[in-house]
């Protein structure tokens, strides 16, 4: 058994927690500036993934982990990929049907603008 | 056939109870780490897919709504200094949070240069973080419940799955943080009162704890790029 565990100089530690506060303030500037569109959804997913990152890699230590411990966590969590990608399958075609049911009991259903789901894409 | 073989692997292994021990203890260590670390590490992993459950069952109920999605933007505004500034209880919860973690590495860090003191002082105030944390929720959840009248079912600012989805995520959210303060408190008082000099002076338990309340921190930020901003 290791009993060395993980010990790092304390420098790094304040410069991820710096980072982090300045990430989470970018992704709360995207709100306030009212970004839109793919301009304020690949911002979002790219601050998320970036903070995501630093916390696992330096806080939680997974970089300085053996390769089997990174790829018993870190490749699981693949499958729930696969889920999103289905389930916004599912989610486009509920939203169709709901809009086919609903315009069948409208008197005009033709021409009515296709408004998008607000939380479209994966 | 297979009987034969039954009868084969009883004659070599122990059978019975003994031998559920047996099978279970014979394989070779995999994560050469304390045991507690690696389960912590699987418990997370698990907790990884609940959380992941919860915000793709949200994601499936936001795209197939007819109703337009309420905008947390405008929902979870507040006001300062008589200005309406967007998500503003929200963006403090994620600094409370985000400094919560970085106090917590420090106390890991700490641990393990076996400064008793200072671990418990960084754990305490990671713990007091956490319930800072817990109570803004409550004054969120309050605000949306009392003045926004915002429930599960439904809702007056638009699709009624907002409510159920807001309640269930960050409610078990709000779970995790209480449960996280109450096992960082343990730990705290132990490591000032040297329960684990009696046991080898081995402080893995800090790292463990800390393991868990950084996950804490980590899915909150799905949460405020999924459920707040997007």
């Amino acid at each position: 058994m290791a009993q060395e565990g993980q010990q790092h100089p304390i420098a790094i530690y304040f410069w991820i927690w710096g980072l982090l506060f300045v990430v989470s303030f970018f992704s709360y500037m995207v709100d306030y500036l009212e970004f839109q569109g793919m301009l304020r959804w690949s911002l979002i997913v790219i601050f998320m993934l970036l903070k995501a990152g630093f916390i696992v890699a330096i806080f939680m230590h997974m970089k300085w982990e053996r390769l089997a411990l990174k790829l018993a966590i870190l490749v699981p969590p693949v499958a729930i990929l696969i889920l999103i990608w289905l389930m916004s399958l599912e989610g486009d075609y509920t939203f169709l049907t709901r809009i086919e049911f609903f315009a069948a009991g409208d008197p005009a259903p033709h021409g009515s603008p296709h408004h998008q789901p607000a939380g479209g894409g994966s | 056939m297979s009987e034969a073989i039954m009868t084969k692997i009883d004659d070599v292994l122990p059978a019975g109870r003994r031998g559920v021990v047996s099978d279970f203890s014979a394989d070779k260590q995999a994560f050469h780490m304390p045991w507690g670390k690696a389960m912590m590490w699987i418990f997370l992993l698990s907790d990884t897919f609940i959380f992941s459950c919860f915000l793709i069952s949200y994601m499936t109920v936001r795209m197939s709504t007819a109703e337009p999605w309420p905008l947390p933007s405008e929902l979870f505004a507040l006001e300062v200094f008589g200005v309406s500034v967007p998500l503003f209880l929200i963006a403090i919860m994620t600094m409370v949070l985000i400094t919560s973690s970085g106090t917590m590495a420090m106390a890991v860090n700490m641990g393990y240069r076996k400064e008793r003191n200072k671990t418990f002082w960084l754990m305490v105030a990671t713990a007091a973080l956490g319930a800072t944390f817990v109570s803004m929720q409550a004054f969120e959840w309050s605000k949306l419940i009392l003045d926004e009248g915002v429930r599960p079912w439904g809702n007056p600012h638009g699709a009624a799955q907002f409510g159920s989805s807001f309640f269930m995520i960050t409610g078990f959210h709000g779970m995790h943080v209480t449960a996280g303060v109450i096992y960082l408190l343990i730990v705290a008082f132990r490591v000032k009162r040297g329960f684990y000099e009696k046991r080898g002076g081995n402080y893995e338990i800090v790292e463990i704890a800390g393991l868990y309340w950084h996950f804490v921190d980590l899915v909150w930020v799905f949460i405020f790029a999924f459920f707040y901003l997007w």
